[in-house]
């Protein structure tokens, strides 16, 4: 390994931060719904990619300016997350967890195939008022886009923890996804519950779109990319634990971005995979191991 | 106020109970026995949602409620405190009896968990601690005390007796007596702890192989030959013990 400056070393690591953010917030997604039904949404990338292109249609399009792009992007997406518990999930309740998994894959690559007959499959760029000369901080340069998914990053888990922790909606949530029959007999509405859960899910999704849209080209295979190194992270974190998510996608956006920088070429990607098996051998349970054992 | 009518449900292909009217009047302390597999869990599963009947009905207060969601019913006033102590694990004690009041609208919410507290003292000092982390004992205080801030109109107790040690147990009845008598809340108590049930129960109900095989006012239940000999244990006739394995169950 070469010699490495201070400023490229910042420069890794606030660029490892952000991409790990965004891996993090995609991650969530995942995590969210696997706590509250117990099912592991595959396409969650996909319909992360659906919100990019839904933002981009709005801005180039329409030629709406930012602000709105951002609040219509959230909403529409949300509303995505309502309509496919409704009609895609909520029948599957009660079938077998491979099935659901299937099932997921499946809407994975129906997403894509869609949005590359609708968008094309060439890579289309999406600009923000921020997007703007990189911030010159002595040696190191630092993009305004990363600093941005890092800020919110921030904003969204704290406003998340503070929904999840002091709101009575948000505690009711976290109760149906510790035992769901428990908070159905105190008169929770437990299938209400999932379907806000997978509305958050991906209006989650639509606010990493929002970020990732600037940082990369935009093209259908982005969410299947960007949501198997979030699945990774949402391992590495500890399935099923909220702050493992955010935690393990910043770790692999560190290691990924530092290895690419040491051995050049594609060992960056690969590094995220090995650390994956690393932690499989190691700590299968996660950076942040949630400690219940499940009840037979 | 609760009936039960002719109530068939399935797990699967598997019938669970078959046919089972039961009645719970206001007021009143309701018992319902029987061995493992007999089809009490699955009862009251039937009434609060949990399962839907293939066959018959179930209403409340005059009003049919087959097959609603279980949080419709809960919102209606009837409160099921599930076998086993389901609490929320990684809730605090506090957060656990607020979620018992989530169909409440949030007056009298202080008053009610004061009410609980005074109830089970043993909460109160523990209000803080993630209720994984509480003793059997108190996760079982914990589920009654949660259905409580439901302000129930009828209590589902599913065997709340279970793994507790029998001082426990004798507290837990006690409270389930004070309950009933100063609060109003009508119960319907699924047990094994026969003698505990048969002791605070006004009527009864026994169930074997999803069928109910025997129903009396307690006082007669416990007189049965039947009943001493299978769920008090005791030995009918002299000294010497004879017992009836040969003989057959008459219900009668």
């Amino acid at each position: 390994m070469d010699f490495i400056s201070l400023g490229t070393f910042v420069q890794l690591l606030v660029t490892g931060i952000s991409h790990g953010c965004l891996y993090g917030l995609v991650a969530l997604g995942f995590v969210l719904i696997y706590k509250a039904t117990e099912m592991v949404n595959f396409a969650q990338g996909d319909i992360m990619m659906w919100g990019a292109f839904i933002a981009f249609t709005l801005a180039s399009t329409y030629g709406l300016s930012y602000i709105p792009v951002v609040i219509l992007t959230i909403f529409v997406m949300a509303m995505f997350g309502l309509l496919l518990e409704r009609t895609i999930i909520r029948p599957m309740i009660g079938e077998p967890p491979f099935a659901v998994l299937m099932l997921t894959i499946g809407l994975g690559f129906v997403l894509r195939a869609v949005a590359g007959m609708i968008w094309g499959h060439d890579e289309k760029e999406f600009d923000t008022p921020y997007s703007v000369d990189p911030l010159i901080l002595g040696e190191v340069s630092l993009d305004y886009e990363q600093l941005v998914v890092v800020g919110c990053t921030i904003v969204l888990c704290l406003g998340l923890y503070v929904f999840l922790r002091f709101t009575r909606f948000g505690v009711a949530m976290q109760a149906a996804s510790q035992n769901q029959l428990a908070a159905a007999y105190v008169g929770i509405p437990v299938k209400g519950v999932v379907a806000i859960t997978w509305c958050l899910s991906t209006a989650i999704a639509a606010v990493a779109a929002l970020l990732v849209a600037p940082l990369q080209l935009i093209y259908p295979g982005i969410g299947f990319v960007v949501g198997i190194k979030a699945f990774v992270a949402a391992i590495v974190g500890g399935f099923g634990n909220l702050s493992g998510a955010l935690i393990g996608g910043i770790c692999i956006g560190i290691v990924e971005q530092f290895v690419g920088y040491a051995f050049e070429g594609a060992y960056g990607e690969t590094s995220v995979y090995v650390l994956l098996l690393l932690m499989l051998f190691v700590r299968p349970q996660g950076l942040i191991a949630t400690i219940q054992r499940k009840k037979v | 106020m609760l009936e039960v009518r002719n109530v068939e449900s399935y797990y699967g292909p598997i019938m669970a109970i078959r046919g089972v009217s039961i009645d719970v009047e206001e007021g009143s302390i309701v018992t319902l026995l029987g061995a493992n597999g007999a089809g009490k869990t699955t009862v009251l599963k039937t009434i609060s949602g949990a399962l839907e009947p293939q066959k018959g009905s179930v209403s409340f207060e005059g009003q049919d409620v087959t097959a609603k969601e279980p949080d419709i019913i809960a919102r209606r006033g009837v409160a099921h405190v599930p076998e086993g102590r389901e609490v929320f694990p990684f809730l605090s004690t506090e957060e656990n009896l607020r979620m018992g009041a989530y169909t409440q609208r949030s007056t009298g919410l202080t008053d009610d968990l004061e009410t609980v507290y005074g109830y089970f003292p043993q909460l109160h000092e523990h209000r803080k601690l993630a209720a994984g982390f509480l003793s059997g004992g108190q996760q079982q205080m914990l589920a009654i005390g949660r259905a409580l801030m439901l302000r129930p109109k009828v209590m589902l107790l599913d065997e709340p007796s279970l793994g507790l040690s029998p001082r426990l147990v004798h507290e837990i009845a006690e409270i389930v007596v004070r309950l009933n008598e100063e609060r109003g809340v009508t119960v319907l108590l699924v047990e094994q702890n026969a003698k505990m049930a048969l002791g605070i129960a006004r009527y009864g109900y026994i169930m074997e192989s999803g069928r109910v095989v025997m129903e009396d006012s307690t006082e007669r239940l416990a007189q049965s030959t039947d009943v001493q000999e299978f769920y008090l244990g005791m030995k009918a006739g002299g000294v010497r013990g004879r017992r009836r394995w040969k003989k057959r169950k008459t219900w009668r």
